[in-house]
């Protein structure tokens, strides 16, 4: 997916915000904002980070230097080396849907870091940001699937369950899914898969600040699951 | 002793790569997390885990292992059976959990990388 397929397609779908988020990467996210503003689309920058139990987290951060900064952090404790064959190429692309470089990182890969520890880094960016518990209900790279609950304790602002199941059925299957605000979407991996789930958002603007309060339900603020 | 062995002596379910079962088993390998096998899984190495999901032929064929066992009866999604015929990786499904299976494994001589 490219900068450019991923705003057109959201606006086809009639989407207002996007998030994104690559494995272990951000390097493109910064494209996408800006071919998304270009275009009107608001675009929260993230990353989807794999921590040592195998399990997907997501991070967002409102500050472009927060997310690079939390970029150097993961690859720092992220080891080997791509291999184009098995795992694809890790193209990096500017937000004309030039390709500007490769990674050459194992992104697909692990890195050391405990879950607990991804969530301090995240909490510890200078801007606002959000770390949310990825697809929850998938057996595979998810904290439930892979501790087969939520350590307690663990300072989350939310979790997220795919599109192959609704929130309230989260909330019933998985009981930790009532200590947590629940969100959904459609964790796109493909432009066709845009926009096949998403959520409303009462906010005042796309930042991780208003997301944040929307999860919570204060001053106003909500988001519908 | 290689894959045919072990598909006749524990009546593995051969679910891909049924072409490719002459191959020589060097050693084995049980983990459920991807990363360890990355950093461990030695070629030739038959792997043992539960999951069944597409990235284990990834993985199965980035480290060139000979092939993959799913424990307890699991079954390969189908995106993981497509992929594992195009990269040539045979995966194996046994209803034993995996303590059994490795068990029985090692003693019909496969050991440890």
């Amino acid at each position: 997916m490219s900068p450019r397929e991923v705003v057109n397609a959201a606006l086809l779908k009639g989407l207002e915000l996007i998030g994104v988020c690559d494995h272990n990467s951000a390097e493109n996210v910064l494209a996408v904002k800006k071919a998304g503003a270009r275009n009107g689309l608001m675009v929260l920058g993230g990353m989807e980070v794999t921590s040592a139990e195998e399990a997907h987290l997501l991070a967002f951060f409102d500050d472009d230097d927060d997310l690079l900064h939390f970029q150097e952090f993961i690859y720092g404790h992220l080891e080997g080396r791509n291999d184009e064959h098995n795992f694809g190429l890790q193209v990096i692309a500017d937000d004309e849907d030039g390709v500007t470089g490769f990674c050459d990182r194992l992104l697909i890969g692990a890195t050391s870091l405990p879950a607990e520890k991804i969530v301090e880094a995240v909490r510890a960016a200078k801007g606002e940001s959000l770390v949310i518990a990825a697809h929850v209900d998938r057996e595979a790279f998810s904290i439930i699937g892979q501790l087969g609950f939520i350590p307690p304790g663990l300072a989350l602002d939310g979790i997220e369950v795919s599109q192959h199941t609704t929130c309230a059925d989260a909330r019933e299957r998985f009981p930790d899914c009532k200590k947590y605000p629940v969100i959904t979407d459609s964790d796109a991996h493909c432009p066709e898969d845009i926009g096949n789930r998403f959520i409303w958002l009462t906010i005042e603007d796309g930042t991780v600040a208003e997301i944040k309060k929307a999860l919570t339900g204060s001053d106003g603020r909500k988001a519908d699951c | 002793m290689n894959l045919n062995d072990l598909v006749k002596e524990f009546g593995l379910d051969v679910k891909t790569g049924s072409g490719h079962l002459d191959r020589e088993v060097t050693g084995g390998y049980v983990s459920d997390l991807l990363s360890d096998v990355l950093a461990h899984g030695e070629e030739g190495n038959v792997w043992v885990t539960l999951h069944i999901h597409q990235n284990i032929v990834a993985v199965a064929s980035h480290k060139d292992l000979a092939g993959v066992i799913l424990v307890q009866g699991r079954q390969p999604e189908k995106d993981t059976i497509a992929q594992a015929e195009k990269e040539n990786i045979p995966i194996m499904v046994t209803d034993l959990p995996a303590f059994e299976v490795v068990g029985r494994l090692y003693k019909a001589g496969i050991r440890g990388a």
